[in-house]
């Protein structure tokens, strides 16, 4: 597992650790520190995001059940596309349909074991297909989510060649009632947005809720740079693979019992 | 062949005095008191709710008329890429405001004339396709405050008069957003 609390400027993470320290530890006396996860903050409106946030997702594919699909009806439900929008139906094949997030499974072939997984938009910290974008459209925002801007995206489709998670589609067909939270069209590449507009009010994205209200539990949210976070805690606990780690992309969605 | 040259001298007359008369009657429009807004011939619904009862609108009607889409363009990129999503400039918002029903009480759709966006557009043959991926009717409830009586505001027309709302209101509507 590489290391995911690399930001390029060292010094930086060195003072704002300090600061996440003296914030979400009180002393209860000399040497004796009480350490609370700090609680979700909203920024501010108008404040842009930064850098001090990464976010990220564990799944931990055990709990994660075989014949479950909440997430995939959450984020259809949350972000209107698939079975939530009836305009979709007309489209022309199957394989051409718009998949934010699927279920999936896979077998040990040696011993037959067989786990299920969702497989999303891994939000990379070096993302290929922003690298491949000729226009700018796919970038990632400073605190690690990775987006389409579709009002620049010019529908090459380069992105999704280089995706090694297929979590792109793109839309051949006109659309109608699109949320407008979740604007999506006719000739763009659009992909898991990480729920960004429930996370920049301080909200989870809503696959997480789905499945933490179920009996699963298997995905936990949170900021991967702060380390009273649930998810960096479970991470620094138990460890968390990367898919196709071998690309040296640095998810920030991970992986357990995989 | 000097009768050709008068008649000639007077026919650029005529042409010059016939050509100039149009000019001469937009300038006596101009000598008027007040511009009139843009479109100002065309009927446009207003908000069964005004966001201010100082602008108006979220900025003063001529400002909007003119330099909405700037505002929205500006306000595009910033929510896109740096995740700033105050509402005074959301388009969300102008949707949740301007969108009118039908007799059947159904909201209408932009392909119909009578939508706010379609009829300045349709009047003035600009094709936008905003409305190819954003939503052309509101869809969940408004998240702008509009601004508390309390905070009576004073006569209107020095504001329209610059194009600008005062800073106060600025100040108030940044305010909220914060406040959100």
């Amino acid at each position: 597992m590489s290391d995911i609390s690399k930001p390029k400027d060292k010094a930086r993470r060195k003072f704002m650790l300090k600061a996440g320290v003296a914030a979400g530890a009180a002393a209860i006396a000399p040497g004796v520190f009480l350490t609370m996860p700090a609680p979700a903050q909203a920024k501010p409106a108008n404040q842009p995001v930064t850098s001090s946030k990464r976010w990220g997702i564990l799944v931990d594919a055990n709990k994660c059940g075989d014949g479950c699909n909440a997430c995939v009806t959450a984020c259809e439900k949350q972000n209107g596309w698939g079975a939530a929008n009836p305009s979709e139906e007309t489209h022309s094949r199957p394989e051409q349909k718009a998949q934010w997030i699927r279920k999936v499974t896979i077998r040990d072939k040696a011993t037959q074991h067989v786990t299920t997984l969702p497989m999303m938009c891994q939000h990379c910290e070096t993302p290929p297909c922003a690298d491949v974008c000729p226009t700018g459209a796919s970038f990632k925002r400073a605190d690690g989510i990775v987006l389409v801007d579709k009002h620049i995206c010019i529908g090459c489709r380069y992105c999704m060649m280089a995706c090694p998670y297929k979590a792109r589609s793109f839309i051949h067909e006109d659309l109608k009632n699109q949320k407008p939270w979740a604007p999506r069209g006719k000739g763009t590449v659009e992909a898991c947005t990480l729920c960004v507009d429930l996370v920049d009010e301080g909200n989870i994205p809503a696959c997480v809720d789905a499945c933490n209200s179920t009996k699963g539990g298997a995905l936990t949210f949170g900021d991967l740079y702060d380390e009273n976070s649930e998810i960096s805690r479970e991470l620094k606990t138990y460890g968390g693979k990367e898919i196709r780690a071998d690309l040296g992309l640095n998810t920030g969605v991970r992986y357990r019992g995989i | 062949m000097s009768q050709t040259r008068l008649l000639r001298a007077l026919f650029a007359l005529m042409i010059s005095v016939l050509l100039a008369l149009p000019l001469a009657a937009t300038a006596d429009e101009d000598d008027g008191e007040k511009e009139a807004l843009p479109f100002s011939d065309l009927v446009v619904s207003l908000p069964e709710q005004r966001y201010s009862k100082e602008t108006g609108c979220v900025l003063p009607e001529s400002e909007m008329r003119r330099n909405h889409m700037k505002h929205i363009l500006h306000q595009r990129d910033e929510t896109m890429h740096e995740g700033i999503r105050t509402r005074q400039f959301s388009l969300e918002e102008c949707i949740n405001c301007h969108a009118e029903k039908d007799e059947q009480g159904q909201y209408i759709r932009v392909e119909d004339k009578r939508h706010f966006c379609a009829t300045c557009h349709t009047y003035a043959s600009v094709n936008i396709d905003c409305f190819e991926c954003h939503s052309d009717i509101p869809v969940r409830k408004s998240k702008l405050h509009t601004l508390r009586s309390s905070l009576d505001p004073r006569p209107s027309s020095e504001h329209i008069a610059d194009n600008l709302a005062s800073g106060e209101t600025l100040q108030l509507l940044t305010n909220e957003d914060e406040a959100q």
